[in-house]
C-alpha cells in the first residue's frame, strides 16, 4: 500500500490571552491511497486541528506548530511556499467542514462558489467547461443544475451541506477531509449525506478521512478507525478489529459502553467518569490516566507507546506491553 | 424595490413632521413671544398686540404650526424676524456649499477609510494595525474646529498655500473637507477594521481559503464583499454626522452654507431659519439613509424588499 | 452563580474562582495599559478641576488685567501664561474643565438614566408603547445631534442648564436603543425563559436576571458617547451657543483667542490639547472596558 499522507510527532497548541491550550501532543497517523479512516474522538480531543493542519488553515497568530511534521505524497506540507499551498488546497486535498450553515459564502450564488474552485485550480479551462463542470457535479450531489444560480439562504441545511460536498470534489481531489459533516443536520438527513459521500468516494475514488464522534457512523462508513484523545492517537485499526471489543485501549472500551446495546439485557449505559482532559496543560503519562478505572501509577508517570495487538491494529497502552503484532 | 423606495420616502414625512411639531412645541413652553422680541422698546401693548396678529402669533400653538406647515408645502418657508428675507431663498442659495462639503468629506472618507481599515484587520495586531489605530484614536479625539484652526494657520495664514476663509474655487474645499473628515475617517477605519475581522474569522473565508484561493482573492472577493454592508450602514450615519461636523467648520472658514445662517439664527433665536435649516438637513440626511437602504439590496442577496 | 459564568467565558476550568465577577473585570482591565493610563490621566484631571478653588483663585480666570496681556507659559508665575486681556490662562483652562467635563458627566447621567427608563420599557414590554418611543428616538436621530442641540437651545434660550437639556434630548435616544435592543435580544433567551419557569417575579427578572446582563454594553456606550458629548458641548462653546462670557468653557477659550493663535500658538494649543487628551482618555477606558467586560470582543 502506498502512503499518501503522514503525519509524525505533530505538536500544536492554541496561545491565547487566557493560556496555551494544548491541541495536539505528539499526534502521529498515517493515512494509505483510497483509504477511508474514521477519526473518533470527543470534542476537544483535537479532530478538528488535525484537519486544519493538513492543509496549513490553522487560525495564524493563534495556533503555533510547535513539533512534528505532515507529508503529503512525500512532500513536507508546512515547507511548502505559499503557491505550492494554494495548488494543494482545493485540488489535492479539500475539506468539507462542520456547518453547512456558516462555511458558503452569503453573497455569492452556489454556482460561482463551486465554478470559483475551477478557476483557482484550471485556469486554462473554458467557460463553457467549467459551466458544464459545475452542472454535473450538482447533479452528481443531487441539486438540479439551475438551483446554481442561487444564493446559499435560499437553500436548506442538508442542501447546503451537498453544496459543500459538490464543492469539495469539484476539483477531484486526491484527499477529502471531511470534519463532523452531518453533526449539524437532521438525523434524517444525515444518513443521505452520508449515503451520497460514500457514493462519491467510490466513483472518484478518493482517499478520505471522516471525522466524527459517532461510533455508528464509522462502522457503517469506514474501513478503519484511528481513536483520538487528549491530541494523540490511541488506537487504530481496521473497524473489524477494533469493533470486535476483544482488545482496545480502555477509552475505546468505555466508549463503546457508552452507546445502548441492543443485544444484551444491560438497563443503563456507562459513563466515563470524570471530565474532558483540560488541554491547558501538556499531560507527562497517558492522558487517559486520569479517567482510567485500570490506571496504575506508572500511567501517570510515563507516556505508554505504542503496541501492536494484531496486524495493522495498535493500541497506546500500558496493558499491551507484551503484545507481539504488526 | 420601487414599492419600497415609495414607502421610505412616505415614511420621511411623518419624521419631518414630528422634528418641526417638536421644536414648536419648545417654543410655546419658553415665556416671552418674538413680537416683544421684535417691537421698539417704546412700543406700547397695542402695538405689540397688532405686531403678533400680524406674525399670526395670537392663534393656538397648533393652528399656527399648520399654518406654518401650510406654507411649507408651498414653497414658503417664511421670512427672518430680524431682516424679513425670505428664508427659502436664502437656503436655496446656501445649500450648495454645505451639501457640496458634506458630499465631498463624506465620499473622500470612504475612500481613504475602507482600504485603511481593511489593511489594518488584515495586518491586526501588527505595528501597522497599532499605529493607524492609535491615530485614529487621536484624529477622533481631536475637536473638529481646533484641527480646522491649526490647517488655516499652518496650511493658509502662514504659508500662503492655500485660501483661508470662504468659497469660490476647488482649492477653498481642501481645508474645509481635511477638518470635517479627520474625525468620520477615524471613526470609520475602526469600525471597517472591526467588521472585516469579524468577517475574515468566519467560516466561509475560512471555506475559500481551504479551495486554494489566493489571500488576495479572499480578502477582496470573500471578506470585504460580506463587510460592506455593515460598514456602508456605518458610513450612512456618518454622512449626518460630517452635516453636524460642517456646523463648526464652516463658522471657522466663514463658509455661507446652511450651517452659518443656523449659527447666527440660533444666537438671535430667529425661529423660521432655525426651522427651514432644520427641516432642510432633516430631509438630506433621510435622503442619504434611503440611497444607503437601497444599496443593501446591490451588495447583499438576502436582503430584498418587496 | 456569577463567578461561575464568567470563569465559564475564559475557558473550561474546574477549579471554580472565588474571586467575584467585578474583580475579574478589573483583572482584566488592568492588563490594558492604554485604559490605566486612561483612567490615570482623567481622575487626575478631575481631581484637578473638582479641587480648583483651593488652590486657585476663580478671580483670575475673569479679572481682566491689561498689562498683563500675552504674557507666554512659565512666565511671571502664569503656567500656561495669559490671554489677551491678561487673565491666567492655567486658571480658565482649569475652571473652563468644571463647565466641560462637568456638564458632560451630567449630560451623561441624565441620558444613561432616561435611556435605561425608556429602552427597558420600549423592550421589555413591547407592543405599542414600544413603537411611540421608537418612533421617537427615530425621529430626533435623524438630525444630525449638534444641530438638534443648537436648535433645542435656541428655543429654550441660553444657560448651562438649557444646554444640559438638549445635550440630555439628544443623547437619550442612542442609549434607549441600545438597552432595548440588549433587552430584546436577552428577552427571549433561554436563561430568562428558564427564571420565568421557575416562577420569578417580572421585577426580579429585570433586576437581577436582565439588567446586569445588559450593564455591560450600556456602560461602555456610556463611555463612549461622553467623548462625543465633550467634544459637542466644546463645539457649541466654540460658536458662543450655550454658557455665557466670561464663563470659561474649553471651546470658547479657543474661540475667543482665535485671531490670536496664529502669533501666540499657545493659546490654542493648550486648551485644545486638554479637550482632546479628556477624549482620547474616555476612549481608552472605554475599549479597555468593553474587552474587560466581554473577553471574546477582543480583537
Amino acid at each position: 500500500m502506498e502512503k499518501l499522507l503522514e503525519i509524525k510527532n505533530l505538536k500544536v497548541q492554541y496561545n491565547t490571552d487566557e493560556a496555551v491550550v494544548y491541541a495536539l501532543n505528539d499526534f502521529s497517523l498515517d493515512l494509505n491511497k483510497g483509504e477511508i479512516l474514521g477519526v473518533v474522538g470527543e470534542t476537544g480531543a483535537g479532530k478538528t486541528t488535525m484537519a486544519l493542519s493538513i492543509m496549513k488553515l490553522l487560525p495564524e497568530h493563534v495556533a503555533e506548530v510547535t513539533g512534528g511534521n505532515i507529508t503529503y505524497n512525500g512532500q513536507d506540507v508546512f515547507k511548502m511556499s505559499k503557491k505550492e499551498l494554494r495548488a494543494l488546497r482545493g485540488a489535492e486535498i479539500s475539506m468539507i467542514f462542520q456547518d453547512p450553515m456558516t462555511s458558503l459564502n452569503p453573497v455569492m450564488t452556489v454556482g460561482d462558489q463551486i465554478n470559483e474552485v475551477l478557476k483557482i485550480h484550471h485556469p486554462d479551462m473554458s467557460k463553457q467547461t467549467r459551466a458544464e463542470k459545475v452542472a454535473e457535479i450538482l447533479t452528481l450531489v443531487g441539486i438540479p443544475p439551475e438551483r446554481g444560480a442561487q444564493f446559499p439562504h435560499q437553500f436548506s441545511g442538508g442542501m447546503k451541506q451537498r453544496v459543500v460536498i459538490a464543492m469539495a470534489l469539484v476539483a477531484e481531489p486526491n484527499l477529502l477531509l471531511a470534519d463532523e459533516p452531518t453533526t449539524a443536520l437532521d438525523v434524517t438527513i444525515q444518513a443521505q449525506i452520508l449515503m451520497l459521500m460514500k457514493e462519491l468516494q467510490k466513483k472518484f475514488g478518493t482517499s478520505m478521512i471522516l471525522i466524527t464522534h459517532d461510533l455508528g457512523i464509522v462502522a457503517e462508513f469506514c474501513e478503519n478507525v484511528a481513536v483520538v484523545y487528549g491530541g494523540e492517537v490511541i488506537e487504530r485499526g481496521s473497524v473489524e478489529q477494533v469493533f470486535a471489543r476483544t482488545k482496545n485501549h480502555p477509552y475505546t472500551d468505555s466508549l463503546f459502553k457508552c452507546i445502548p446495546d441492543l443485544t444484551t439485557d444491560a438497563t443503563r449505559l456507562t459513563p466515563i467518569p470524570g471530565f474532558v482532559l483540560d488541554s491547558r496543560t501538556a499531560p507527562v503519562g497517558c492522558p487517559f490516566a486520569e479517567r482510567c478505572q485500570k490506571a496504575t501509577e506508572r500511567c501517570v508517570q510515563v507516556k505508554p507507546s505504542i503496541h501492536y495487538v494484531e496486524d495493522g491494529h495498535y493500541i497506546k497502552c500500558h496493558l499491551y506491553e507484551n503484545e507481539v503484532g504488526k | 424595490m420601487l414599492k419600497y423606495t415609495i414607502k421610505r420616502v412616505l415614511m420621511l414625512i411623518p419624521t419631518i413632521i414630528g422634528i418641526t411639531l417638536f421644536i414648536y412645541l419648545i417654543m410655546s413652553l419658553v415665556p416671552g413671544d418674538p413680537a416683544e422680541l421684535l417691537s421698539p422698546p417704546e412700543a406700547t401693548a397695542a402695538e405689540v398686540q397688532a405686531l403678533r396678529v400680524e406674525m399670526g402669533l395670537d392663534k393656538p400653538i397648533l393652528v399656527q404650526y399648520l399654518n406654518y406647515m401650510w406654507d411649507i408645502l408651498h414653497g414658503d418657508f417664511g421670512v427672518s424676524w430680524f431682516t424679513q428675507q425670505p428664508v427659502a431663498d436664502e437656503i436655496l442659495h446656501r445649500m450648495p456649499y454645505t451639501l457640496t462639503l458634506g458630499v465631498y468629506s463624506t465620499i473622500i472618507a470612504s475612500l481613504i477609510s475602507i482600504p485603511l481599515g481593511t489593511l489594518t484587520a488584515v495586518k491586526h495586531n501588527t505595528w501597522i494595525d497599532y499605529v493607524l489605530t492609535f491615530l485614529c484614536l487621536v484624529f477622533a479625539a481631536m475637536p473638529n474646529f481646533w484641527l480646522g484652526i491649526i490647517l488655516q494657520i499652518n496650511l493658509s495664514l502662514n504659508t500662503g498655500w492655500l485660501p483661508a476663509y470662504g468659497m469660490g474655487t476647488p482649492a477653498h474645499y481642501v481645508l474645509p473637507v481635511i477638518a470635517v473628515c479627520a474625525s468620520s475617517v477615524a471613526n470609520n477605519i475602526r469600525s471597517t477594521r472591526t467588521w472585516v475581522l469579524d468577517v475574515i474569522r468566519s467560516d466561509y473565508v475560512r471555506t475559500a481559503r481551504a479551495k486554494g484561493a489566493s489571500e488576495f482573492v479572499v480578502i477582496m472577493k470573500h471578506a470585504l464583499r460580506n463587510a460592506l454592508l455593515p460598514i456602508i450602514t456605518g458610513f450612512g450615519s456618518s454622512f449626518a454626522g460630517v452635516l453636524g461636523g460642517s456646523v463648526v467648520i464652516e463658522t471657522v472658514f466663514a463658509i455661507p452654507g446652511i450651517s452659518t445662517y443656523l449659527t447666527s439664527a440660533v444666537k438671535t433665536r430667529d425661529m423660521p431659519i432655525i426651522m427651514g435649516s432644520i427641516l432642510v438637513i432633516s430631509v438630506f440626511v433621510g435622503v442619504v439613509n434611503l440611497l444607503v437602504d437601497l444599496m443593501y439590496s446591490v451588495i447583499d442577496p438576502r436582503v430584498k424588499y418587496e | 452563580m456569577k463567578a461561575k459564568s464568567a470563569v465559564g467565558k475564559e475557558g473550561a476550568n474546574f477549579k471554580i474562582s472565588r474571586k467575584g465577577r467585578y474583580k475579574l473585570i478589573w483583572m482584566r482591565y488592568k492588563r490594558n495599559k492604554l485604559a490605566m493610563l486612561g483612567l490615570i490621566v482623567l481622575a487626575a484631571m478631575l481631581l484637578a478641576i473638582l479641587t480648583a478653588p483651593l488652590y486657585l483663585d476663580y478671580n483670575r480666570a475673569i479679572t481682566q488685567n491689561i498689562s498683563a496681556a500675552f504674557t507666554g507659559p512659565g512666565q511671571d508665575g502664569y503656567l500656561f501664561g495669559t490671554d489677551q486681556f491678561g487673565r491666567d490662562l492655567l486658571a480658565r483652562v482649569i475652571y473652563g474643565g468644571r463647565i466641560s467635563l462637568g456638564a458632560g458627566l451630567a449630560t451623561v447621567a441624565i441620558s444613561f438614566v432616561g435611556g435605561v427608563i425608556l429602552g427597558g420599557v420600549s423592550g421589555y414590554f413591547g407592543g405599542k408603547i414600544d413603537n411611540i418611543i421608537m418612533r421617537i428616538c427615530d425621529m430626533l436621530m435623524a438630525i444630525p445631534g449638534t444641530m438638534l442641540a443648537m436648535a433645542i437651545v435656541a428655543a429654550l434660550g441660553a444657560g448651562l442648564d438649557k444646554l444640559l437639556i438638549s445635550l440630555a434630548i439628544v443623547t437619550i435616544p442612542g442609549n434607549a436603543r441600545t438597552v432595548r435592543a440588549a433587552i430584546m435580544n436577552l428577552r427571549n433567551a433561554e436563561f430568562i425563559e428558564a427564571a420565568r419557569c421557575y416562577g420569578t417575579r417580572n421585577a426580579r427578572i429585570i433586576f437581577v436576571h436582565l439588567l446586569p446582563n445588559i450593564l455591560g454594553p450600556l456602560i461602555v456606550t456610556t463611555f463612549m458617547s461622553l467623548g462625543t458629548i465633550i467634544l459637542c458641548i466644546a463645539s457649541m462653546g466654540y460658536l458662543g451657543i450655550g454658557v455665557q462670557a466670561p464663563t470659561p468653557e474649553w471651546g470658547s477659550i479657543i474661540s475667543e483667542n482665535q485671531s490670536n493663535i496664529r502669533y501666540f500658538p499657545y493659546l490654542g494649543t493648550i486648551p485644545g490639547l486638554f479637550i482632546m487628551i479628556s477624549v482620547l482618555s474616555l476612549s481608552f477606558i472605554g475599549d479597555g472596558l468593553r474587552d474587560a467586560l466581554d473577553p471574546k470582543m477582543k480583537n
